[in-house]
């Protein structure tokens, strides 16, 4: 058994899938109005399940490091496949970020497949739009009201990783969310990984399949505390009566593998009785990330 | 290890030198460079009698000496780099189509004529027709980058069709004359008639202009894609004042008497 003071890191490992990723950069006249377009482009963005995509903030960008010299986000976004992921760019950019003052989006990855994504959006300019090419890159501007909406022609989709995740098992519910909470700070500190939830922090974990023919996931009844007596099989000991979850989805699986790591090590409190994560036994995802493992390679 | 071509002998009048150009060289021996045939005036002569040749070509080709009465150098290269460690005569790099041209010095006329690709970098200034069409082309350059630290003369990027055009200084008369699209970008001022003529593309100055009356003013905005140019050129060592960077621009939409869809961007704050 692996016990970091009075916390027990649970055996197992964090099933995780292929996904395909993709990073906007947006800009702005301030930092709020940036983050404004942020905020309202990773909306209802937290599962495929219900959202046909997985979103969030990255991380924020200074002036002098962004694509145009105004402050600027970074965003990532997450789909089972490269047209799905195209297709969610598209709606939300156009919706989300167009529409929001003084914005402009550019493309934060160069290499993986292309997606057309201003050189769709240019049609709402009505035949005013203007294409601006420098080096390789094409830029479009489309006239809007408060001057001009300034975008990529082409962002790019490139192979990721979605589902990492870990489960907090904490004696009551103030304690879980102080050492989500804690957790969520460190992961964030790592590059090229977001968490979708909101406030990175996921309550209703899921289960493959239901008694209902026409849900294709349902509660994780192991982890919900309300159900120990009553359930097949549960995951929860007596002294445990909250478990919160964090997901992490990454441009790489060694984001991911050092996202977990941060977070687990911050999530270690008194109070936390077990830090364990959620698999569908290996059967499902191409990626096994093993607690153990993962928290050896620290000690060494 | 660059190839190095040190001019020895000045030519009493130009010297056409087109083979000076990496697609040329690079499967050539030293006494097979100075061996090709140049241009001297209406005389065929081997460009051993102007230059030595030392080195290798790895990609680079430096060039040392004052080269202003050497024409055609790099003219349609398609990779490597040029170095020139001081001026070069009319028509360098024109009809490059990719690769890049380091001038220390000036350029003279035709710098880019109908570039197709690549890069070309002039330390000082430039003359007339840099990045033009020549006589009777309808179309100019169609792409890569001619960036001027100095001052550039009459008809920068007359029928340009793409590309980018950066002036440090200041540009002469007829800028963007029958202006096709692409952008022409002048920190300095611009003489008169800037954009007579032009269908689409754009032409920014950081300075008041007078324009054609066939131009009419939209509008006063900070547009975004300036900063990304802006930002562009600075990580290409064009160093451009940062209090430029908040500048409003008048829109100016034109030529009326063609498409217009042209734009000239004109700074409403600084006048340098």
């Amino acid at each position: 058994m692996m016990k970091i003071k009075s916390t027990e890191i649970v055996d197992t490992f964090a099933e995780a899938f292929k996904m395909h990723g993709s990073r906007i950069i947006i800009t702005a006249e301030t930092k709020e109005w940036a983050m404004a377009a942020a905020q309202s482009v990773t909306g209802f963005a937290t599962s495929v399940i219900g959202c046909k995509c997985e979103a969030g903030i990255e991380t924020e960008i200074p002036s002098e490091d962004s694509p145009d010299l105004r402050p600027g986000v970074s965003v990532l976004f997450f789909a089972m496949d490269s047209d799905n992921l195209g297709k969610r760019l598209v709606e939300r950019i156009g919706q989300c970020v167009m529409t929001c003052p003084s914005t402009a989006c550019y493309s934060g990855i160069d290499e993986g497949s292309e997606i057309v994504v201003g050189g769709q959006l240019r049609y709402f300019g009505d035949g005013y739009q203007i294409s601006k090419k420098i080096a390789d890159k094409r830029l479009w501007r489309i006239p809007v009201m408060d001057g001009e909406f300034l975008v990529d022609d082409i962002f790019k989709s490139k192979e990721a990783v979605g589902g990492g995740n870990i489960l907090i098992l904490a004696t009551d519910q103030n304690t879980a969310l102080k050492a989500a909470k804690s957790a969520v700070k460190a992961m964030r500190e790592i590059p090229n990984i977001i968490l979708p939830f909101p406030n990175g922090v996921v309550r209703s974990g899921s289960k493959v399949g239901s008694k209902y023919k026409a849900l294709i996931a349902s509660t994780n009844d192991a982890y919900c505390p309300t159900l120990t007596s009553i359930v097949e099989k549960t995951e929860i000991d007596a002294d445990i009566n909250s478990v919160l979850e964090i997901v992490i989805d990454g441009l790489t699986l060694q984001a991911v593998e050092e996202a977990m790591h941060a977070g687990i090590k911050a999530a270690i409190k008194p109070g936390v009785k077990k830090i364990t994560a959620g698999n569908y036994g290996g059967g499902l995802g191409q990626y096994q990330i093993h607690l153990h493992e993962l928290m050896k390679k620290s000690q060494n | 290890m660059p190839l190095h071509l040190k001019l020895h002998t000045q030519p009493e009048v130009p010297l056409e030198a087109d083979c000076i150009c990496p697609d040329i060289v690079q499967s050539l021996k030293n006494n097979e460079i100075t061996a090709m045939t140049v241009f001297h005036g209406n005389r065929q002569v081997e460009l051993g009698e102007f230059f030595e040749c030392n080195g290798s070509f790895d990609g680079e080709i430096n060039i040392d000496g004052d080269l202003s009465n050497i024409k055609h150098v790099g003219a349609s290269m398609s990779f490597g780099k040029i170095t020139v460690e001081g001026n070069i005569g009319l028509h360098t790099g024109a009809g490059m189509r990719g690769g890049e041209i380091i001038i220390e010095g000036n350029a003279s006329d035709w710098l880019a004529a109908e570039m197709q690709g690549g890069k070309i970098v002039v330390k000082g200034n430039a003359g007339h027709m840099t990045g033009s069409g020549y006589r009777g082309s309808a179309i100019g350059m169609q792409g890569g980058e001619i960036i001027v630290h100095g001052n550039v003369k009459n008809e920068t990027g007359h029928v340009m069709r793409r590309g980018l055009i950066a002036v440090g200084g200041d540009s002469g008369d007829f800028t963007g004359v029958n202006m096709l699209a692409g952008t022409i970008i002048v920190l300095g001022r611009m003489g008169i008639r800037t954009g007579a003529g032009m269908k689409r593309g754009s032409i920014i100055s950081f300075n008041k202009a007078k324009l054609l009356p066939t131009f009419s003013r939209n509008c006063e905005y900070q547009p975004s894609f300036i900063k990304f140019y802006v930002s562009y050129l600075e990580k290409n060592g064009f160093s451009i004042d940062s209090s430029y960077l908040n500048n409003s621009f008048e829109r100016w939409s034109g030529d009326s008497v063609e498409l217009n869809r042209g734009e000239i961007l004109l700074s409403t704050n600084k006048s340098k």
